[in-house]
Parts: structure tokens; sequence; C-alpha cells
């Protein structure tokens, strides 16, 4: 069973009165426990299209079903506990919340978003703070670490509720080359322990080589698939 | 919650200075507040218990009809002896009442013998008039603190202004009941202090010499002021005892006796109403003052905020938590600022009592200005000013609960 099957899907947005087709017909279909990267040029459609994978937005046209629930028929509250149960998030900038320390940022969403009683949350804020190699670095506040110790955080954030898809918007933009590698191994790492499917997009020629499946779009189309060295033009 | 909470009081020490002044301007009102209220608090306290205590009771009863006419002392709206007995059948069966006492009241030619004025008396039983009115022979300037029979009390002013001095002889001559005049000598016993309100510059004779003055045959008298154990019931007991005394009829089935309180008998009730309607109104404004304060700290911390409340809804966080999250900085704020204020408040009294603020009231000099902290008014406001935090942060909690995710992440 697949976990993400996008069939002919549509965006177009309203900016005052002109209408911009962001996505235009994008179908495609990812296994669970795939590491797979969106990449193309700015404009090209990527975060619009990780925005209706992660149910923050909803398609104009078409269906696209994540979990085996179709992600147009999620109202506002849904929409969030389906985010707080299925989805983790990595987010270019970190968006680490200033006022936690590591360890709290990687705990809120099992005491904020799923209840986690305070044991089970403890065993597991430190085996991903472990995983990720950030246990020394668990009392400090993020303006107190790197920008790829905050990555790791965050790596370790959207892991922490066990979820079956990780979506991640230019996850290495705001870091030098070796670090991003650095994350993106992290990443891959993670779904080789955890089994969780890794979905990133980005425009660093050098990072999307680390994808086992990227889907290239253009325009708001899908132009071209790669799986594994095996090439399908879309 | 506690996590939630820890989060919300971390978040507003992250703007040191702004949470600092707004938990500033939130303690001054407070303060402002707390010590006006309890510095006319106090002031109003002494007013009634100066008025109470010292000539009115807190409550009178008197026949039906004598308190419109009470500025003429009309002898022939007195209680007879039938009347007065079923009155004290009915104020001895009351638990609540402390002590009550009977007065003659009437107006009278006051002589030295080289001059003569005019002066209002009342006739009373020492014992029970001192249960009654506490503060009377604490009133007493000179002489004797204790009334006898041939004795006479007179107010300084008019002791001052017709050159009478303690152990004088004085004549009295009243116009009794029939339109007869009768007089008898006095001495004077006492000068009284004067003090602000109705009575306030009344002489003081016994009953029985007032009687023998007015040459009453029987048992009369023109009021029974009325003392309770707990003022504060005073209003509870008024009722009970104005429907028990509506039942006391005369032979024409119309009530004999009227009750009144001390509100409705001193123009200083009015002077009291006012200073609950200052009251008021400075908590109005200090309602205003934390909700312009908090509202605007709460909008601003939303607005700075969005790419972080996005974050938040991104991964999840149900946005009944989002409002939660922002109420409770708003009344994070509001807590501290009562506390705070609370605590300034009580150590600005205490500082008050400490100096030993002296005032005058009427023609009470030097009145010793003692400030109470009423834990009820603490209380009130404390709940005031954390109801209206909370309030204030409604709206502003309800945006960034409402937010959409999308927008919210893309916020620069």
């Amino acid at each position: 069973m697949q976990l993400i099957v996008a069939e002919n899907v549509h965006k177009t947005y309203q900016v005052g009165e002109v209408q911009i087709n962001a996505l235009k017909g994008v179908s495609f279909a990812i296994e669970p426990g795939a590491f797979v990267s969106f990449v193309g040029p700015s404009g090209s459609g990527k975060t619009t299209l990780l925005n209706l994978i992660g149910c923050l937005d909803k398609p104009s046209e078409g269906k696209l079903t994540v979990a085996g629930v179709d992600v147009s028929s999620l109202d506002r509250r849904q929409g969030a506990a389906f985010r707080g149960e299925k989805l983790g998030f990595i987010f270019q900038d970190f968006n680490l919340i200033p006022v936690l320390t590591v360890y709290e940022n990687i705990e809120y969403p099992l005491l904020m978003v799923q209840d986690v009683p305070a044991r089970q949350r403890s065993e597991r804020v430190l085996a991903l703070l472990e995983a990720v190699g950030m246990s020394e670095q668990k009392d400090k506040f993020p303006g107190q670490i790197s920008g790829g110790q905050k990555q790791r955080v965050a790596v370790a954030r959207a892991l922490v509720t066990n979820p079956a898809l990780v979506l991640a918007d230019e996850p290495t933009a705001n870091l030098d080359h070796a670090t991003a590698y650095q994350v993106i191994e992290l990443m891959k790492r993670m779904r080789d322990s955890f089994g969780t499917t890794f979905i990133f997009s980005t425009h660093d020629p050098k990072i999307v080589g680390e994808a086992e499946t990227i889907f290239t779009l253009e325009d708001g189309r899908l132009v071209d698939t790669q799986v594994k060295g095996e090439v399908n033009h879309g | 919650m506690g996590k939630l909470l820890k989060i919300a009081v971390r978040n507003l020490l992250r703007y040191k200075r702004r949470t600092l002044l707004t938990t500033s301007l939130i303690t001054l009102g407070v303060v402002f507040v707390l010590v006006f209220v309890s510095v006319t608090g106090s002031f109003k306290r002494l007013m009634i218990a100066q008025n109470t205590d010292s000539m009115l009771g807190h409550l009178q009863v008197h026949r039906k009809g004598y308190v419109a006419s009470i500025d003429n002392l009309p002898l022939n709206l007195n209680l007879k002896a039938g009347a007065i007995g079923r009155l004290e059948k009915v104020l001895d069966a009351q638990s609540e009442i402390a002590a009550y006492s009977p007065r003659i009241k009437f107006g009278a030619m006051f002589s030295t013998f080289v001059e003569t004025t005019n002066i209002r008396l009342n006739g009373i039983d020492p014992e029970r008039e001192f249960q009654t009115v506490s503060l009377l022979p604490g009133r007493v300037l000179e002489g004797d603190k204790t009334l006898a029979r041939g004795d006479i009390w007179i107010p300084e002013l008019l002791a001052r202004g017709m050159k009478v001095k303690i152990g004088d002889t004085v004549v009295i001559v009243a116009t009794n009941q029939d339109g007869s005049v009768n007089g008898k000598q006095f001495k004077v016993a006492g000068v009284l202090e004067s003090v602000s309100g109705p009575g306030g510059r009344d002489g003081y004779i016994t009953i029985e010499d007032a009687a023998e003055v007015l040459r009453m045959e029987g048992m009369e008298i023109s009021e029974v002021a009325i003392r309770l154990h707990d003022f504060g019931r005073l209003g509870v007991v008024s009722e009970r005892l104005t429907g028990l005394l509506e039942q006391e009829l005369n032979q024409q089935e119309k009530p004999i006796f009227e009750l009144h309180t001390w509100e409705k008998l001193s123009p200083f009730y009015n002077i009291a109403r006012m200073i609950d309607v200052m009251t008021f109104f400075m908590k109005l404004m200090l309602i205003a003052i934390v909700l312009v304060s908090i509202m605007n700290v709460m909008i601003m911390a939303v607005y700075e905020r969005i790419r972080e409340i996005g974050t938040i809804a991104a991964i999840g966080t149900p946005p009944g938590r989002i409002l939660s999250l922002f109420l409770l900085e708003g009344l994070s704020l509001g807590v501290a600022g009562a506390i705070l204020g609370n605590i300034v408040g009580a150590l600005i009294i205490f500082v008050l009592n400490a100096s030993h603020i002296t005032y005058d009231f009427g023609r009470q000099k030097d009145l010793l200005l003692q400030v109470s902290l009423d834990p009820v008014d603490v209380f009130v406001l404390s709940v005031i000013v954390i109801i209206i935090a909370v309030v204030a942060s409604l709206q502003p909690a309800f945006k960034a609960s409402r937010m959409e995710p999308i927008k919210a992440l893309r916020h620069v």
C-alpha cells in the first residue's frame, strides 16, 4: 500500500486579481519508508506540494491521499490532529521554540500534541537526543547552539511522535555544505532506524544525490522522476 | 497545564522590559485603588461610627409620623406607656440587639440668669444610653462622665458662648404638651465635644428630669435608639424588625411604629454613598488600565510570534492549546500585577498607619487616620484584575489560535 498517492493534483492561488497556478496536474505515489526529494527551481511548486502533503493546505483539484486519508476531507481541527499523529516537520529556519531548551523542544509535540505520560516522554526524548547526537546539549536553549545542531534538534522533534512521514522544506538551505550533508545523512539514518518516510525539497544538486527517489518539478508540473539510477521522464 | 504555564511565563520573560512595564502599570493601578479604597473605607467607617456610636445608634424606632416632623421635636408624637411596653417586648426578643435606649427629646430655653438661648435636649437613661451609643461618655471634655439627676451636659459651643463652667447652675424652661411652661434648675456636670451630624450639638439630662420638666403624667418617650451586636447585619435585622413592628397596630388598625436605620437619619449617608461611587469609578479606571495594557502586550506578542505560532500549529498543536497558551500569558501578567500591587499597597498602608496621620472631621480635630486593609477588598481587586487580564487576552489569543499555519509560516 502506498503512503502517498497524488492524482492529477492542481493548486491555484488568487493573489489580488492574478490567478497563480502553482501545481498543474501532478500525479505520483510514494511508498512507506522511502527517502524522497522534490527538486526544482524557485516557483516550481515544491513548497506548495509539501504543504498539501503536510495537510497545511488543500488541493484545488484532484485527489491527494496521505496515509490512507484524503487530505481535502479534513477540517481545521482534524488537520491539526492528523499532523500531530502522522506527520513530522522540519523547517528551513529550524523554527525551534526559543524559550524552550533542546530537551523541551523535542518533548513539545509529545506534551502539547499527543499528551504522552511523563515517563514515556522522557524515554523517547532521551533516545532521540542520543540518536541525533545532542545529549550533551539537552539543557541549552536554541540561541546557544549552532545552525547544524538546531537542525538536528528539529529532526529529533519531527521524529519524536513516531510519525509515518517527515516533511522537510529546504532543510539544508541555511547550512554550509558539510553540515547540510551531515543533516541529510542523519535523516537517512533515522529513516533506516525508525522506518519513517522522509520527503524533502532542495535545490542543492549535491544534496539531491542523497535521495533515493527524486521528483523534479518545473512550472507546477512533474517533469522527471528518478529512482536509484533508473530514469523515468514524467 | 503546568508545562503550558511554564512556557507562558518564559514567553513573558522573553520580553523582560515590556513585561516589567506592563506589570508595573497593573501594580500601580492596584496600589492606587487599594490605598484609595482602604483610606476612604477607613474614613467611611470612622464617619459612620462617629454618627452611630456618638448619637444616633444603629437603628431608631419612633411613633409613626415622628421623623417627618423631627426638626420640631413634637411632644404630641411621643410613644405612650402601652406602646413602649409592646415595643420593648419585640426588641427584647431579638438576640441580635446588643442594647437599646429610650429617649425624650425636646427643645427648651437655656438660661444662666444673665443670658438665655435655645437648646435641644435629650432625656436619657445614662446606663442604657452608654451601652447603645458607647462614644457618648468619651465626648465629655470637662466634668463628670456620669450623669445624675439634676445634672446637665451641655455642648462646648454653648458653654463657651454663654461662659458657663462646670458646677454652674442653669435653668431649663420648656413648653409642655398642654402649652404650659415649666422650668427647672440644673447643675452643669459636663461639657460635651460637639460632633458633626444630627444631635451632635444636643445637651443631655436624665430621662426622669426630662419627664419632670415636661410635666409628663405617665411614661412617654420620643424615640428608642438601638445598637446591634454586628453592624454588618444592619440590613437583615432592619428588615426583620420592620416586618415585626408593622404587625403592631393601633386602634385604627394602623401601624404604631416606624423604624429607621442610621442611613435614613443622617446626611452623612450621602457622603458614604459618594465614597462608594468614587470607589466604583476608581475600580473602573483600574479595569481600563489592565484591559488596555494587557491587550496591547498580547497583540504585540501575537504579532511578533506569528511564525512561531505557525510552527506549533503545523506540528499539530490543537487550536485550543494555542488559545490557552496566550490566555495563560495574560493571566500570568494579571496575577503578577495583582500580587505585587497587593504587597506594595499593604506596605504603603502600613507606612500610613505608622506615620500617625491626623485629620479634622467637622468640629472634631486631630482624628487619627487608621487605615485597615480589608481582605474582601484585596480579594475583589485581585479577582477583577485577573478576570480582566484574561478577558483582555481573549481577542489576541483567539486570533493566534485561528491562524492558518501556512500563512503564519510565510510571515516575515
